[in-house]
């Protein structure tokens, strides 16, 4: 089995895609000749030819309602938005349109499309490159939304996202792109839409992260162990919309103590869905109230300020000391 | 001086004049074909009027009415097929219906039921767009896939003068334009965007010439003159189908009446222009002249088309208002494929307080 990084496995999920169905076309900035920014597409207009790989003009509103009709009309679009902080541009498209149809016209229509966007800080990008909007989508009717965390998982829940009826908001942590190999099968596979992951196994504690968390949860897990025995659970949310609230359940109901992470920011995060949904369903199990360990209520902030503003292992430590002991 | 020089390039192309005499040449249709595109503005007139009456009511809520505007759309959806794909704005009914949407779906739009935006299986019709220009990219992309697949249908989009201020008609016609994609760009200049004229949403004096910008076929046309309206259209579709590429079509009209029934025109609006076009230029006025001069029209054919008129819709509003009530609990029903868990839940939460 081929040893990948998560964007190797990400151009392999769309080539195998589009190579099972004739249907599956990508669209977008700079994916076509170029490959994409960070090569999510390389050769995939080599290989299919411009009639299946289009290189858009700059326009993510036209990109994604040029979609919505393809996708009507039969074919399967997989559209990239260069980084998630252009998605402002689009959020008619997607909100109201995209997310929609299949309501507005009483399941006359539906909308079979994904768009791709990488997203996460940690990679010193400039002003609106980084930020994560997740919440915005959770808070969309009609929408799905899922952020891998690995190179299996990237190519698995890519391929269940293009498989998906409705659409599919695929949200790639670009500081995980290359951050290590693991293998990943070259046949086609999905893994499903909606399904946590138990990530690491442990009794003390639950951690809920997601996308570019999860690395540094599971850190945090492994020295909160080693150094304090400590045993924390990782749950990989891994699908943001719908939540996989059973998963999560299940793990505090046992643990009775939870800290969220998420790199977007606090107020009104998916942080806050998770907590809602335990303390209306497990508030009897729970031993201690539940944290966040989140970037902070601002702005993205710059480059030389963005290690300050991220969760760290330093912070995620603290949060289950504090939970632990309470 | 330049915008106005390229606004020469744009003359408005008529068929019959004010008084309804021929002034071009005849687009290549019978005289059954000629009643029947008079039959069906007659209807629309009706229809409209019928539906601002029941607002007054109180039996339809908010209605966005199109008199005025009848020539543009029967003439232009007289140019099209069945299996084009067709997106419009809220103010398009008159079209619609006359593509096949049946009379009482289009009351329902209006009626707050949910099943106005399920369009009748045979057609490709989207659900009315309520936000400005969004329904231009969605013909872009119907349109694409239908070049993709290699089918022999266009699209078209309808919008009005409003809309081209917006990002999404500029995106949708450069997108168009650079892919060569087989849709029409459909535009009702009906002069008013609520209570803003045209005046003061562009300094170019047409709307056609904005096709120059995209390097695509653009065309100005009267749009109270049914034949003009169906000949440039007929001209796009061909042109469409051939694979030559996107048309923008400024359908010059007038909103007689408000932009909806929830706002009073004669606010922001001079009368002496309102009684103009009311008066003189009323499209259902001139081709029913030009019919008569052609010995087409007479005071008996008259009654019966409006009472046929009268009738069909007088039943639309019995088959509409004895639709069962729209089932609350339906609206968990199509928002995904394969509804949530949470939805269950809340199904049920909404069936206990029913």
């Amino acid at each position: 089995m081929p040893s990948m990084t998560m964007i190797q496995a990400i151009n392999q999920g769309l080539r195998t895609a589009m190579q099972q169905d004739s249907c599956v076309v990508m669209l977008g900035e700079d994916v076509g000749k170029n490959g994409g920014v960070f090569r999510a597409t390389d050769g995939l207009q080599a290989e299919f030819g411009e009639n299946r790989v289009f290189d858009t003009p700059l326009a993510e509103s036209g990109i994604v309602g040029a979609s919505v009709g393809l996708a009507v009309n039969g074919m399967k679009p997989v559209a990239e938005i260069q980084f998630l902080g252009f998605i402002y541009e689009t959020m008619d498209q997607i909100a109201s349109q995209a997310a929609r149809l299949r309501f507005r016209s009483q399941g006359r229509y539906h909308v079979p499309m994904v768009i791709r966007a990488p997203f996460g800080g940690g990679v010193r990008t400039p002003e609106l490159h980084a930020d994560s909007l997740e919440a915005l989508f959770l808070h969309t009717p009609g929408l799905k939304v899922v952020m891998p965390s690995t190179p299996y998982d990237a190519k698995g829940l890519l391929l269940a996202a293009i498989q998906d009826p409705d659409p599919v908001l695929f949200l790639e942590p670009m500081n995980l792109y290359r951050a290590w190999r693991e293998e990943v099968p070259e046949a086609y596979y999905e893994v499903p839409i909606g399904q946590a992951k138990i990530v690491h196994k442990g009794d003390d504690i639950t951690l809920v992260a997601w996308g570019p968390t999860v690395p540094m949860a599971l850190e945090a897990a492994q020295q909160m162990q080693e150094h304090h025995k400590v045993s924390c659970e990782v749950i990989d949310l891994r699908t943001i919309a719908p939540m996989d609230t059973e998963t999560v359940l299940t793990s505090v109901q046992r643990t009775g103590r939870a800290v969220i992470i998420h790199e977007a920011v606090k107020h009104g995060g998916a942080g806050a869905e998770v907590i809602s949904q335990i303390q209306e369903h497990a508030f009897l199990s729970m031993q201690a109230p539940v944290l966040r360990v989140t970037g902070y209520d601002t702005p993205y902030p710059a480059p030389s300020i963005e290690d300050f503003w991220l969760p760290s292992v330093a912070r995620i430590m603290d949060a289950v000391h504090k939970t632990v002991s309470y | 001086m330049l915008t106005k020089t390229i606004a020469d390039h744009y003359p408005l192309v008529s068929v019959l004049d004010e008084h309804g005499a021929i002034c071009g040449t005849l687009p290549d249709l019978s005289s059954e074909q000629w009643i029947g595109l008079y039959a069906w503005m007659v209807k629309a007139r009706a229809f409209d009027q019928k539906m601002i009456n029941l607002q007054r009511q109180g039996r339809v809520g908010t209605y966005a009415p199109f008199s005025g505007q009848e020539a543009a759309q029967i003439g232009s959806f007289a140019a099209l097929d069945q299996r084009d794909w067709i997106t419009t704005s809220y103010r398009e009914l008159a079209g619609l219906m006359y593509h096949g949407l049946p009379i009482e779906q289009a009351m329902l739009v209006s009626m707050g039921h949910p099943d106005a935006g399920n369009m009748p299986g045979h057609l490709n019709i989207f659900p009315i767009q309520i936000i400005i220009a969004a329904q231009l990219l969605h013909a872009v992309g119907t349109a694409w896939a239908s070049k993709l697949k290699g089918e022999g249908s266009i699209s078209v989009t309808y919008f009005g003068d409003g809309a081209t201020s917006e990002g999404d008609f500029h995106e949708a016609l450069n997108l168009a334009s650079v892919q060569q994609i087989p849709v029409i760009f459909f535009c009702q200049n009906n002069q008013w965007a609520i209570s803003l004229p045209a005046s003061k949403q562009m300094a170019t004096p047409t709307i056609a010439q904005k096709a120059t910008a995209y390097g695509i076929e653009g065309v100005r046309v009267d749009g109270n003159d049914v034949l003009a309206v169906y000949q440039v259209m007929k001209t796009a579709v061909q042109r469409a189908r051939r694979g030559e590429g996107p048309t923008l079509i400024e359908a010059v009209t007038y909103r007689l009446g408000s932009h909806s029934t929830a706002d009073d025109p004669t606010r922001y609006r001079d009368h002496a222009e309102w009684k103009e076009w009311k008066e003189n230029r009323d499209p259902l006025n001139r081709y029913r002249t030009f019919l008569q001069h052609q010995g087409l029209w007479h005071e008996e054919m008259e009654r019966d088309i409006q009472d046929q008129a009268k009738q069909e819709i007088e039943a639309a509003v019995v088959k509409a208002e004895s639709l069962p009530k729209a089932v609350p609990t339906t609206v968990f029903d199509h928002v995904f494929e394969t509804m949530p868990k949470r939805f269950v839940q809340q199904k049920e939460e909404m069936q206990r307080y029913m």
